[in-house]
């Protein structure tokens, strides 16, 4: 067979691709076939036997070949080591030969541990075994529970059911009677009687009512419309209208 | 030949060993002895001598089946003498069509594992992903994990890997050092070619 176009009408037929040269490169410079995916190698060998095949060397069809496939590997290359390229860049030739020594070296022990598992595999071709899923644990047991009653869950229930008691939150809102209203109310009991006990006026309301009452009575004391008296500690307090002598008297006991 | 395969019960151990021949017959994976021992509540001891029993009544030529130690645990399969009537019968899906980039990727995991995809490409020169997604599919390697410094998964062989290969466990395959030419070959070669080179 004798083409116009040795190289590009090579016949290919490798794991990642079938047909021509010219299609596979065109393939890949349009990026529809990852050149990762190819065995450059293949493609070598296919090539030589190709020239094995005939009679006179074609030195035009080996050079273009040599051209395409050195830039089919360089391309290749930077594809599936980018990061590797400035590194091994800086490479003195020395360090270089090392390091493709020790790369090549690296391959050969995985391509002679391939080869010994090839022939594990073809000594192994007599052992049938069964293969299947991993076997399932057996299935635990429901927790069985003892019978139990349903009166007994109804009063649990209930006992979860009862309102809480009211939390009494008096404390927090304190609403203090002006004073002005408990200024008017001595005044106005001064006026009609000269004679009131603290105690008895102040019956029936509630704790902080009695306080400003108090206060109340302590301002009126002060501005002196009126004299508070009391025997002793927790003596009943006597309350009258202002006087000089008394206003001594309550000053004297209170000191 | 009958007689062979009856175990006559006169020992707790030949007790035992039919416990563990049960345990064997209903099992899809290899099992270890320590799980022999656990599911047979007995010592671990007592389960190896029970399974050298078993190992010399199942064996090739004496029975159909055979008792290997196989994936760092015990299984029966079928003797060598009835592969040709099993082959008639039963297909091999796992290695069969195991490619030569197949084999070179189960190479490189088995003795570097865990390895990455980009590891195995490195030392391939050519992408692994297609061979690392298709021995992951036939179970002969399994992910695990993921390596710290840029996440890529890392891959390891599976006891399916070591049962397929008649392995007993990954020590058994051949010493690394055995295994290519060592760097100063290679890079003698290597020279004597370069020296060769007109200059």
């Amino acid at each position: 067979m004798e083409a116009a176009n040795p190289v590009g009408e090579l016949d290919l037929d490798l794991d990642a691709f079938e047909g021509p040269f010219d299609l596979l490169l065109t393939l890949v410079l349009r990026d529809e076939l990852p050149l990762s995916e190819v065995d450059l190698a293949q493609v070598v060998i296919a090539f030589l036997e190709h020239l094995a095949g005939r009679e006179a060397l074609d030195l035009d069809a080996c050079g273009e070949f040599l051209v395409l496939i050195s830039a089919l590997l360089e391309l290749k290359a930077r594809g599936l080591f980018p990061e590797e390229e400035a590194e091994l860049a800086e490479l003195e030739p020395e360090e270089a030969a090392e390091e493709l020594a020790r790369r090549l070296a690296e391959y050969r022990r995985a391509k002679d541990g391939a080869a010994w598992l090839a022939e594990r595999l073809a000594d192994s071709g007599d052992r049938y075994f069964r293969l299947g899923p991993a076997p399932l644990a057996p299935v635990q047991p429901e927790p069985v529970f003892a019978a139990q009653k349903p009166a007994r869950l109804a009063a649990a229930l209930r006992a979860l059911a009862v309102e809480p008691l009211a939390l009494s939150t008096a404390h927090m809102a304190l609403e203090f009677p002006p004073l002005g209203r408990f200024l008017e109310r001595w005044r106005s009991l001064l006026r009609r009687r000269s004679r009131l006990d603290f105690d008895l006026e102040v019956e029936g309301l509630s704790r902080v009512e009695i306080a400003v009452a108090f206060m109340a009575l302590l301002e009126l004391a002060r501005q002196r419309e009126l004299s508070i008296a009391q025997a002793g500690s927790f003596a009943p307090i006597r309350i009258s209208r202002f006087s000089e002598e008394r206003s001594l008297t309550w000053t004297a006991h209170s000191a | 030949m009958d007689r062979a395969l009856r175990l006559v019960a006169t020992s707790p151990v030949q007790e035992l060993a039919r416990t563990i021949e049960a345990l064997l017959v209903i099992a899809s994976m290899p099992l270890t002895s320590a799980e022999l021992a656990d599911a047979t509540s007995d010592d671990e001891e007592r389960v190896g001598d029970a399974l050298e029993l078993l190992a010399e009544r199942y064996r090739e030529g004496r029975s159909g089946i055979v008792l290997e130690h196989v994936a760092g645990g015990y299984a029966f399969r079928a003797s060598r003498e009835a592969a040709a009537a099993c082959a008639r019968l039963y297909e091999r899906p796992i290695e069969r069509g195991l490619t030569q980039a197949a084999l070179e990727t189960l190479a490189i995991v088995a003795y570097l594992g865990p390895s990455t995809r980009p590891e195995i490409t490195r030392i391939r020169g050519v992408n692994a992903d297609a061979a690392v997604a298709g021995l992951v599919e036939r179970g002969l390697l399994a992910e695990a994990g993921r390596e710290s410094e840029f996440g890529a998964v890392r891959y390891l062989t599976t006891p399916l890997f070591e049962r397929v290969f008649g392995l007993e466990s990954l020590a058994e395959l051949p010493r690394l050092e055995e295994l290519g030419s060592d760097t100063a070959e290679l890079r003698a070669r290597l020279e004597a070619v370069a020296e060769k080179r007109p200059a």
